[in-house]
Formats: C-alpha cells, structure tokens, sequence
C-alpha cells in the first residue's frame, strides 16, 4: 500500500466527491438495470437495444443526459423558491445515508457510533422535500399525491425502525462497521465459514425490511403517491427536465442506498467470508457489497413490477395493523433468544 | 382490508346542474375540492372528463363530460350511401371494429329482403367473437395496469397481437377491417386460415391462464376490486348498462342467446356467465370468462363452418327499401343497435345508433358517490367504455 | 329528379307504382309477410317479384300480448302500432308519455331502457347532385312517416326491453313542432338522463322534468339543434357529395369509373 500523507480535509473532500458521483451512477445503473432491462424482460419486451450496442447500456448515460438539456419549466402559479428547493431536499437526504454505508473495512465516509440511527433518521428527511414539491406545483394533483406520501412515508418508517432494532439487538452496536464485524466474525453453532449473516436469524426483520423500504421509496404496491395511472407522477407531475432528474435521482440513489443498507445490515455487507486480509478487502469489498444489493434491489424491484397497487387505507392498514405488530414480536423474539443465549 | 362503505347521504339532483355551488352537507366545512379528472387523463381511456368535487379522498359528486370525440356520426349517416357508411361505423368502437358493422349491415338486409349466405354468417360470426377476444385481451391487460400492475398490460397486447393477425390475414385490416357487405363479405378466408385460428385460440386460452393466476387471483387486486363499484342489477338496467357489466350484476342476459337470432348464433353452443356480485371484480371475471368462452366458440364454429358463396345476390348499387328495422347485438361492450329509417334511396333517411359505453357511462354520477378516488379509477377500468363509443 | 325509384335490378318489370309504400320482409325472421306503414304522400317503390298487395305485418304472440296490454293499460292513449321486422312500434299520445313508461316498466317488466332519440320527419334539403345520373343520396321530397305513422314533423322514440322476458316495446310519441315539450322519462328510467340530454341538444326537444337539461355533446355556447334536417352540413355546404365515384382511377385507366362502375364499392367516393 502506498502511504500518502494528506490532510483529512483533503480525504473527506475526496471521500464525498466520490459519493456525489457514486448516487447518479447508482441510480442510473439501478435504472438501466431494472427499470429498463429487467422490467423490460419481465414484460415480454426488450428495453432499449440500440444505444451502446450490448443491450443498449449507453442508454442509461443517455437518460441522465436527456434530462439535463431539457428546458427548465416552472408552473406560473408555483412558488419558486419551494418548487426549486424541493428536489434539493430529497438528493440531499439522500447523499447524507449514503455516508455511513461500509463499502470496505476502510472504505466508509464516517463510521458514525451511532450509524444506523443516523441513516434512518436522515432518510426521513425526503417527506419534508415531497410536501414541498406537492405544495409548491400550485397542482391538485401533486397536492394529493404530497398528502398522500406524508401520510405514507411516517407511517413506514416505524416498521423499518423496528425490522432494524432486532439487528442492532444481536449484534450489541448500532455503527454500521460494527454490525458488519458481528457478521463477519459470528459463527452459526459454531460453524465459522461464511460468519453469521443477519438474514438467518433475522429472516422476519429482513422481509419487514424490504416491504418497508418498498414503501420508504414509494414504489409498487405503495406507490399511491406517484399512482401512475391516477395522479400521473403525483408530486413529481410538475417538475421537468434537471429537476426531474433530481427527483429521479433521489428516488433510485435512495433505493441504492436502502438495498446497500439492507445488505450490510442483513447479508454482511462488504465481508467476504474467508478473507481477513485488510487491504484485499478493500479492494473487494465494494465489488461484494455490489453484488449483495443488487440481489436486494433485484428483489424489490420484482414485487414492483408485479403486484398491483395497494389503495390509501390498506396501505395505512398494513402498516399499522400487521408490520408494527410483527416487528414489536420479532423485537421480543430476539431479546428472548439474546439473553438466553 | 377495509371495503368502501358509501356514506348514506341523499344526493340532491340539483347536484347535477351546479357542481360548482352544491350544498353540500358536511358538519365539518373543510372546503371541498374540485378536481378534473380529464380529458387528458391516463385513467380515463381517451378524451373523458370526469368533474369530481371531492372531500378529502372521498367523492362527494362526479360529473361526467363528454363530446370530445363527437363526430356527429347520425348526421354523417344521413349523407352518404350504405357501403360509405360501414366505412364510418367501424370506428365508433374501434377496438372490436368488426363488431360494429354487423348490426348494421343486418339491418339493410333485412330491410333489402336478403339474407347472407351460411358460410357468409358463419364467418362474420368468427370475426366477431375474434373482435371480442381481442378487445376483452386488451381489458384483461388494462385493468391491471390501471390498479398498478404495469405487466399484464403487456401480456394482454402480446396476446392480442396474435389475434389482430388473424383478422388481419382475413380481412386485410387490423383495425378498421371493413370487411362486411351488404348481402355478405368482401372475401373468402384465405388458405391456412382455419389452421392457424386454431393455433391462435390454444395461446389465447394459456394467456387467460395467465391472467387467472397473475391478476384475478392477487390478493392485492381483489383488495382494490372487490366491493368496488357495486352495481345492483335493477338499477343497471334502469340506466341502460349492458353486456358484461349487466351480467356481472347477476342478469342472466346475453343478446346472442335472448335476442332475436343473428348470424351463426343460434346454432352455437355456448354458456353466458354472471357473476352476484356487480363489484369491480365481478365485471373483470365475466370478462375472463367471456374470452375464453368466445375462443371455445370460434373452434366450434371452425368445426362447423359451412362451405359455400359468401355473398348473395344484389345488385350493384344498393338501393334499400323504404321502412325502418332495429337491430341490436351483444357486442363486447355492450349492446349495440341501429334503429335504421330508409325511404328507398341509396342512403338512410335517420340512423340512431345506440351505442354501449354512452349507458354505461350514464351511470357514474350514481355509481361514484362516496368512493374513494383510487376507487374512481378502478370502477372506470371495470366499466370499460370506449370514447368513440360514447361520442359517436 | 323528384321521382327516385329505388328498384331492384333483378326485377325488371317494377311498372307497376302504386301510391303507397310496401315493404318487403323475406327476412330471417319468422314473419314472411309485407309490412304495413302510415303514409300522406308515398314515395314510389318497386313491388316484390310477386307483386304481392299491400298487407299490415301481422303482429306475432308476444308482440300481440304486449299490444293488449298496452291497450289495456293506457286506453286510447295508444294512437297506432305496427310491427317492424319483429318489433312491435307503438305511438302513444304526448300525454301518456311518462305513463307509457311507467307502464313498460312495471306491467310488462321492461326494466332495461335502451335509448330514447329523437326523429324529424322534413324532407331534407337537396343534396349536392344537380340532376343527371349523379345517383346522390337524396332524399324523397315529400314528407312520409314511418311505422306507426306521425302527426308532425318531430317525434321521440324510445326503446325498452325486459332482461327476464326477453321482449321489447318501441314507444314513439309526436312533438308540437311550435312548441316542442315532452315529458321526461328521468323519474321511471333513470338512464333517460343523458338520452333525453342528447335528444334536447340535437333536436330541440324540450324534457319537462328533467333535472338538467343541458348540452352533452357539443359547447356550452352552441347554437342550433344539429340533428334538424335544416341544420346545414358544414362538409356538404363546402362540398357537394361527390356521388358514388371512385376518385382514383383504376390501374391503368385513364378517367375515374363513375357512378355504375363503381358498383358497391365506393369507397374511393368518401369524402370528409
């Protein structure tokens, strides 16, 4: 390894512009992926074939394109400052999960003690950019679609909160590092070989998990707020061109991060079992934890494009009525088997 | 899951003329919202305009406004020729185009003293139920997507890619076929035909498969239908709704079984299927069943299909006889009549044309009272109107 | 020229023009009878090949029973009947418009409302065809009703039928061309709504009773009744029908068919 003496202003600039530039990478490989080939497939069509040539992969550079040359359209009745605000808001939420998510043993922004709260509590903050985009289109249905994800997006974060405790129960830390050093250097009855993956006892807060953050992102079957087929984009309807980019940006950037939170959290992370050396770690680490959260986000963008729509009050329903009971019970669960084991 | 529960509020007619300054009788005053839902509107398949003032996510009063697509079809008929006309009326329900010319082609026989051939009927018959098919294809698909589902929207237009091509290959159209004559149809089927129909039906029949396992039985999709929308059998029938929506209602009502008889029908065999309910759901499983009992029938009729000319004879340039006749059809949505007045020239004097979607949409400002707005969408979906249907 | 001969090329000897109108039924249903319709000036026609005389379409069973008890219920309300092809067309006093339905819907169970529409019966103005061999759909210039007869210019008629009986009525009534107002069917069918909407927009008849009665197809703003015969076509004022040509000639012929050539085919003739 070669030793570099630099100020850690210098490794913190770098180390966020290296995030700045992670989140649209990200959230147009997830796109391209996903939205175009995979959905594409799943619906007995191609996708785009022609840009790029294999598979038309350039297009996913193409769309992030598109939108910037596009023209920037305010509603005349719009509250511009808000309006302009709002999708400000939603990329910085994002950004500001992304800065505790592990990549490599040293490979992380800022191993915050606390990681985990912070994620989540930062992630929440995309409500107070969804209303203001629904409040300042001056549209009725952005109005609608803003209400309706407010109502959604608290109501889910419980059932994430508590999908994620049972975790943090069994591996005694809330810093992200940490939890994937519990997974790392756990062992299954004392079968150390592929350490101890949350996911196997935790099976119940990993499915909790993912319906929660389906809902978190507002995607089928909880995309009431952006219902394609009522509200056309919902709070989203007014913005165009960058704007929308932003929007877009920060839906599938926190899908990113949210499938990254979930593989660490659930599926090790960057541990690679087998290989303790610190500096191959590094190196593979990222390619690892790639390849973990794309098999989360396969799995949620899945159910996205298969099930139908959940209405308002269901989805209110399910959240209240049968995910908090069920994460409250797998809470109690884990403490049982904690301390008695 | 919860099902919509109409709250029980007496809708004062004056509702209708005024949306804007209605009374409405809320304790709370919360100011209620007046949304237009249209006329470009994904939901709203084509030009609708559906006026909702809403209280909260709850309807309190829908007003819908159509004429978008008004072509003044009644007035076209009035000055042009018999064969000119078939060219227009294809396009009042454009997805089962076929469909539509038949009722009035059978009216100018009738009134012409002439009766198409067997094997002329027996075609005509096969080309609509394929016209039905394709159009129910399109409902099986469209529903789900309207309630979220983005896939079966493709597997519908995939399969009925299938069955375009065969009307295609019959007729020469796609969409606007054209095909029928005063006295028969234009042209035989061509070689292989029959062949490939068959074929066709087989992968019409797993699609609807698909369609039982990936919409009809998702339990999330039975949330979003079921208890939506109930229509009550009698009131239906007050407004006029017909087709699979009346049936869906529980009225055991089919024009090609109850009717007078036309075409091949009479020598079919082939069951009518309602459902109690008059849900949402309900009117998306009649379709479902429909499909497939239209696809049992076009191998029957395959099997029976008689040889023969396929037109009679008339003469070169149609002059129909003066008197006037009705004739009404069970089209895929809906019945569809011609109450066609002739005073003996190579034109009508008067077409009324009596189309489905224009009852079935009279029924919204009732059935949409007290629902919820995703539910506006569902019942919209279920009640499957056309827009040229409508506005002719 | 006023006297259009619709004649049937199959038969040439159509000498014989009586002043009333016939109709013939070889149809496929079971009436193979001629039918009879109310006439004050009637237009020309061929006679069958077996030059049969005139006679009133006898009424089947069940059109027979729902005529009895139309009778019975309304009286002398019930001012003619005739049947069509199968249906049975019944003109009822402008009066008992609303008690007809009411009748339908409860005795004879007719509980599905078809349509309700509207008729004018004037002539329509000539059409684009100035004499020759043009074949323009003209129309006839004298002014016949059709089944059922009529007692001025504008009718409304309606359709009901019965989901458990399998029968149906055609009820027409006559309007007072000066004052066109009839009653509204809103209370008994509750899909008379937009009909009658409709029926007001293109004809000027007037619904009395009904909730709303306002445009359903076209603008607020409009002005005229579009469906009246003196309502002008935009299309034909620009441009006169053309007749049954074939716009296009044949491949490798030089003038476009016209008018016999054309035979059923006359699609080339559309216009917009």
């Amino acid at each position: 390894m070669i030793a570099i003496d630099v100020g850690w202003g210098t490794i913190l600039a770098l180390k966020t512009l290296v995030v700045l530039g992670l989140i649209p990478l990200g959230a147009l490989i997830l796109g391209y992926v996903f939205l175009l080939k995979m959905m594409s497939h799943m619906q007995s069509r191609l996708g785009p074939m022609d840009p790029g040539g294999f598979h038309g992969w350039y297009q996913l550079i193409g769309d992030g394109l598109k939108f910037l040359q596009k023209e920037d359209i305010m509603p005349a009745q719009a509250d511009r400052r808000v309006f302009a605000l709002a999708p400000a808001v939603v990329v910085v939420s994002t950004f500001l999960v992304f800065l505790v998510i592990p990549t490599g043993p040293d490979l992380i922004v800022k191993d915050l003690e606390v990681g985990v709260f912070y994620a989540l509590a930062v992630s929440s903050l995309s409500v107070i950019g969804v209303l203001m985009a629904g409040w300042a289109s001056a549209n009725k249905f952005a109005l609608l679609g803003a209400l309706r994800a407010a109502a959604q997006l608290i109501a889910y974060e419980l059932p994430l909160l508590l999908a994620v405790v049972g975790v943090v129960v069994q591996a005694n830390t809330m810093s992200l590092q940490g939890i994937v050093g519990a997974q790392q250097n756990g062992a299954i009855f004392g079968w150390e070989l592929i350490g101890n993956p949350f996911i196997l006892t935790q099976f119940v807060g990993f499915a909790l998990f993912l319906v929660a953050a389906q809902a978190e992102l507002t995607q089928t079957p909880f995309d009431m707020p952006v219902a394609e087929s009522e509200l056309v984009s919902g709070y989203m309807v007014e913005y165009t061109g960058f704007r929308f980019l932003f929007f877009f940006i920060g839906e599938f950037g926190t899908a990113f991060a949210f499938a990254a939170l979930a593989a660490t959290l659930f599926l090790g992370g960057w541990a690679i079992p087998g290989v303790d050396d610190v500096g191959l770690a590094n190196v593979l680490g990222p390619l690892v934890l790639f390849a973990k959260l794309m098999a989360v986000a396969f799995l949620m963008f899945w159910v996205r494009f298969t099930y139908p729509r959940l209405r308002e009050d269901q989805l209110q329903a399910v959240a209240w009525k049968y995910l908090i009971p069920i994460g409250l019970a797998n809470i109690l669960v884990t403490g049982i088997f904690k301390v008695a084991f | 899951m919860t099902t919509t529960n109409r709250p029980p509020m007496e809708v004062d007619p004056r509702i209708y003329r005024h949306l804007a300054d209605a009374q409405v009788n809320v304790e709370l005053d919360t100011g209620d919202m007046i949304l237009n839902l249209g006329p470009q509107h994904p939901a709203t398949h084509g030009t609708l305009r559906l006026v909702v003032r809403l209280d909260g996510e709850r309807v309190v009063a829908a007003d819908p406004v159509i004429g978008y697509m008004h072509r003044g079809y009644e007035k076209l008929t009035e000055v042009r020729s018999y064969p000119q006309i078939t060219t227009l009326i294809n396009r009042i329900d454009w997805l089962s185009s076929f469909a539509n010319e038949v009722p009035f082609i059978h009216g100018a026989e009738q009134l012409m003293g002439v009766e198409a051939p067997p094997r002329a009927q027996y075609i005509r018959t096969i080309l609509t139920e394929l016209s039905r098919i394709a159009t129910f294809l399109l409902f099986l698909g469209e529903m789900g997507l309207q309630v979220g589902a983005l896939t079966p929207a493709f597997y519908g237009f995939r399969d009925r890619e299938h069955v375009l091509n065969l009307i295609e290959a019959a007729t020469g159209g796609r969409f606007h076929p054209n095909f029928n004559r005063i006295g028969g149809l234009k042209d035989d089927l061509p070689w292989g035909w029959v062949a490939e129909t068959r074929n066709t039906m087989k992968v019409v029949l797993d699609g609807c498969n698909d369609f039982d396992d990936l919409v009809a039985r998702n339990e999330i999709f039975e949330a979003r239908t079921k208890g939506i929308g109930i229509i009550p059998g009698d009131v239906g029938a007050g407004y006029g709704v017909s087709g699979s929506n009346l049936r869906a209602s529980g009225v055991d009502w089919d024009l090609r079984r109850d009717g007078k008889p036309y075409l091949a029908y009479p020598e079919l065999d082939f069951k009518v299927w309602t459902h109690p309910d008059g849900d949402s759901f309900a009117r998306y499983w009649v379709r479902l069943q429909e499909t497939r009992e239209a696809a049992r029938m076009v191998v029957q009729m395959l099997d029976q299909l008689p040889s023969g000319p396929i037109m009679a004879k008339v003469p070169r340039i149609i002059k129909v006889p003066a008197g006037e006749t009705w004739v009404e059809t069970e089209n895929p949505l809906g019945q569809m009549g011609y109450y066609v007045v002739s005073k003996g020239a190579i034109g009508p004097f008067r077409v009324k044309i009596r189309s489905a979607s224009f009852s079935n949409v009279s029924i919204l400002p009732w059935l949409l009272r007290g629902v919820y707005v995703p539910d506006v969408i569902t019942i919209l979906a279920s009640l499957y109107f056309i827009l040229g249907d409508i506005d002719r | 020229m006023p006297d259009e001969t619709p004649s049937e090329e199959t038969t040439p000897e159509e000498t014989t023009e009586e002043q009333v109108e016939a109709e013939q039924a070889v149809a496929e249903t079971d009436e193979a009878a001629a039918a009879d319709l109310a006439r004050e000036d009637a237009d020309t026609t061929a006679a069958e090949p077996t030059e049969e005389q005139v006679a009133p379409e006898p009424l089947s069973e069940t059109e027979q029973q729902i005529l009895d008890r139309l009778e019975q219920e309304l009286g002398d309300a019930v001012i003619e009947s005739a049947s069509i092809f199968g249906t049975l067309v019944v003109r009822v006093q402008p009066d008992a418009w609303r008690r007809a339905a009411e009748v339908s819907r409860n005795a004879l169970e007719c509980d599905y409302l078809s349509f309700v529409a509207g008729i004018d019966w004037q002539p329509a103005p000539r059409e684009g065809g100035e004499g020759g061999e043009s074949s323009a759909p003209v129309q006839p210039t004298e002014m016949t009703f059709g089944a059922a007869g009529s007692a001025g210019r504008f009718q409304v008629f309606a359709y009901v039928q019965s989901t458990s009986r399998n029968w149906g009525v055609t009820l027409k009534t006559d309007v007072d061309e000066a004052a066109p107002l009839v009653q509204s069917w809103v209370p008994v069918y509750p899909g008379a709504d937009w009909h009658e909407r409709e029926c007001w927009e293109m004809f000027g008849v007037a619904f009395g009773g009904h909730p709303s009665l306002r445009h359903i197809y076209l603008p607020s703003e409009f002005e005229g009744h579009p469906l009246r015969k003196d309502f002008p076509l935009l299309a034909r004022e620009v441009k006169p029908w053309p007749g049954l040509v074939d716009v296009e000639p044949m491949p490798g012929d030089d003038t476009p068919a016209e008018g016999e050539g054309a035979g059923t085919e006359a699609e080339g003739g559309e216009e917009a």
